[in-house]
């Protein structure tokens, strides 16, 4: 044989090799398993949050036992350290390494904004269960992203129409968080509340690193109807204290975004809490028979009861194998998985019915809840239900989308 | 909005976190002022001490022995790293604070292993709830209970040092503690019974900060700040200094907060740079 022959074969040999390698590489992504990429802080200061995320997504996928179409489901989980740089990082080494077909998960809305384009870029079916930043689905709406969980002012809207109807509070103080969500909230409650005849008086913005709310809640002002408080995690543990110790508990009553009593800091929270009128588009206290099963399992897995957190990852872990079975398991046609999972529309979440708009929001219900002691624990009563919530409200969107987004400033404070 | 009531109330409110802050920051000065050690480590003290008073509130539904407990506790892990880490990087700073910063990491894994990531807040005793109410001011009973800690606290340590001979021998460790060493005073003892009880102090601090700033994983790193801020102002190594800067901090503090939000580490942070530039040792440090 010459030296030529051999060079030949030898390249043929390759690129045969190569070219079987490509074969069982395809073959074996058609039948082997769905991957599921998700993202959740697991360590660090929002770790308890995270968990909450992992185990109700794992909850729903175990319920299924990891299975779907005939195919098997693989959850691959990156810890993103409630860390924005690290959640991109972690969710292109999900995409570019793993090979996830879904890219789900994410806390913070700045995660939010820098998934966004990251997932048009790579046009990867992406789902939000818990990012709740408004124009996400409104101004900068992404095509490869579906929102599972909630926008911000979504439940807020509800709040000020509900009190404007139900109440006689019409002066109202705003105390909340500083930073997107506590802006986006305050805006939602402030449009409905102030076009239904209320005013809010006063705007206090609490800073994200305040140990102390004395300076901020002694400036409060007593003669407020009520104030409406927008806070999550240990702001809101240690506000609800310091609102009954700065005298203001039982002198103005206390209204609340969802975060502040939400279940992942309500069993925390002490007799302070109680009375607290609130809204979200959640409670773990709901009675239908979904919630109620879903509740009871969760206890069983997690040992405490589900947050809002928990259920719209659960929520979020069965949208996506819905839509999976939609398309018969085929992920691997991504236009056809983002189209199902804009489909989905189903009566029986534990949240209840859910539908998608044309902006990638659930359209759902918002529950006006209260604060009580129920067996000698706190829960969220849900006592109002308001029936399929846009995250529009009732507002024509296109015209919605023509004023400026819920910031600081805006709407702008007239009797401050 | 500026009224009388204003600035009797927002004073009120800085004098009870200055407080707060004292318990905190005189152990990390004196620990300074003894050892010259930058401890890092100092915020985990306290939001360690808030967590072991928060299990023991839970077991027993005793708030004082919370407090005891934390601090004992959180002193003896003072005392061991003192004894079996720091002795043997005498007079190097970069390794000591290199030590104390993965300390601090360590500790914060350990909390969060062992208490989770919720966020929790200390239950306080019914006679310390509620307010006291002067006509139209109200002035939270337990931040009056605070600044009784604080004051009770500072005459104690200030009779210790002023008033009796270990007192005596600490002042002098802080001055020259070779010297100290040279005339037989035990400095190593005495360190290690300093960083102790610095422990122990920022500690008690956390279980009885933990009732109104919460226990919850970061904690250590937020109040670390504040800490330096203080010990910083007042003069590195010095109580009346520990005592001056913690009021000032926590007047500041609160006053910025109320009158400009949005410059709330400025006003913090701005007379903090001006006392460095012009006495770079502090109000009451010694060059």
């Amino acid at each position: 044989m010459s030296r030529r022959t051999i060079a030949v074969l030898a390249l043929a040999t390759f690129l045969l090799a190569l070219v079987a390698g490509l074969g069982t590489e395809t073959a074996r992504a058609q039948g082997g398993p769905i991957k599921i990429g998700f993202l959740s802080p697991l360590t660090g200061a929002a770790s308890a949050l995270g968990k909450d995320m992992l185990n109700g997504t794992e909850l729903y996928l175990d319920e299924i036992g990891r299975q779907v179409a005939g195919r098997k489901i693989e959850l691959i989980v990156e810890d993103t350290e409630g860390n924005t740089q690290t959640a991109l990082t972690k969710a292109r080494k999900l995409v570019d390494q793993d090979h996830v077909h879904i890219l789900s998960g994410g806390l913070l809305a700045s995660t939010g904004y820098a998934i966004h384009p990251f997932a048009e870029a790579q046009k990867i079916p992406t789902t939000y269960p818990v990012m709740s930043s408004d124009d996400l689905t409104q101004r900068k709406p992404a095509k490869w992203v579906v929102r599972t969980g909630w926008n911000s002012s979504q439940s807020t809207h509800a709040l000020g129409d509900w009190v404007i109807k139900n109440t006689k509070y019409r002066k109202v103080a705003a105390v909340a968080a500083d930073y997107a969500f506590g802006w986006e909230s305050v805006g939602g409650f402030q449009r409905t509340f102030e076009e239904g005849g209320g005013q809010i008086v006063q705007k206090v913005w609490i800073p994200l690193n305040t140990n102390d709310f004395a300076p901020f809640l002694s400036q409060v002002k007593r003669d407020a109807d009520a104030v409406f408080a927008v806070f999550f995690g240990k702001l809101a543990l240690q506000f609800m204290k310091e609102y009954e110790s700065n005298g203001l508990r039982g002198r103005v009553p206390l209204l609340s975004n969802g975060t502040t009593v939400d279940e992942s800091v309500l069993p925390q929270m002490g007799d302070e809490a109680l009375g607290t009128i609130s809204t979200l588009h959640y409670s773990a206290a709901l009675e239908n028979p979904t919630n109620q099963r879903f509740a009871k399992a969760f206890e069983a897995k997690a040992g405490k009861i589900p947050s809002y957190y928990a259920e719209t990852c659960y929520t979020n872990a069965r949208w996506i194998t819905e839509a999976i079975k939609a398309v018969g398991g085929k992920v691997e046609d991504r236009e056809a998985l983002l189209v199902a999972l804009r489909k989905v529309e189903l009566k029986d979440f534990p949240r209840g019915p859910v539908k998608i708009d044309t902006f990638g929001n659930p359209v759902q219900n918002v529950y006006i809840r209260k604060v009580e002691r129920v067996g000698g624990k706190l829960q969220n009563t849900v006592f109002f239900t308001y029936p399929n919530v846009s995250q529009f409200w009732k507002y024509n969107p296109e015209e919605f989308l023509k004023l400026p987004l819920y910031t600081r400033d805006y709407p702008p404070c007239k009797s401050c | 909005m500026v009224s009388s009531e204003f600035w009797i109330i927002q004073t009120f409110n800085g004098l009870s976190y200055g407080a707060l802050l004292f318990l905190l920051a005189s152990g990390l000065s004196l620990i300074f002022g003894v050892m010259r050690v930058v401890n890092l480590a100092h915020g985990s003290y306290f939001m360690l001490g808030g967590y072991v008073g928060l299990s023991v509130v839970w077991r027993t539904g005793s708030f004082a022995a919370a407090v005891l407990a934390g601090a004992v506790a959180i002193g003896l892990i003072g005392i061991a790293m003192e004894r079996l880490f720091l002795r043997r990087l005498p007079g190097q700073t970069l390794g000591q604070v290199l030590m104390t910063i993965g300390f601090a990491l360590i500790f914060q894994d350990l909390a969060l292993l062992i208490w989770g990531g919720d966020p929790y807040s200390i239950p306080v005793p019914r006679f310390l709830q509620g307010a006291v109410r002067a006509g139209a001011l109200s002035f939270p009973t337990y931040r009056i209970f605070i600044i009784v800690v604080a004051v009770v606290v500072a005459a104690l340590l200030w009779l210790a040092l002023d008033r009796t001979r270990v007192g005596a021998r600490i002042r002098a460790a802080v001055d020259d503690g070779e010297m100290a060493q040279g005339v037989g005073i035990n400095v190593p003892t005495l360190s290690l019974a300093v960083f102790g009880l610095g422990a122990c102090l920022a500690a008690a601090g956390g279980v009885i900060g933990g009732a109104f700033l919460g226990v919850y994983p970061g904690a250590d790193f937020e109040v670390l700040p504040y800490a330096f801020v203080v010990v910083i102002v007042g003069g590195l190594g010095s109580l009346p200094g520990a005592m001056v800067g913690s009021l000032l901090v926590g007047l500041l503090d609160n006053f910025g907060k109320a009158l400009f939000p949005e410059l709330s580490y400025f006003t913090l942070f701005a007379p903090m740079a001006l006392i460095l530039a012009l006495r770079p040792t502090g109000l009451f440090g010694r060059a």
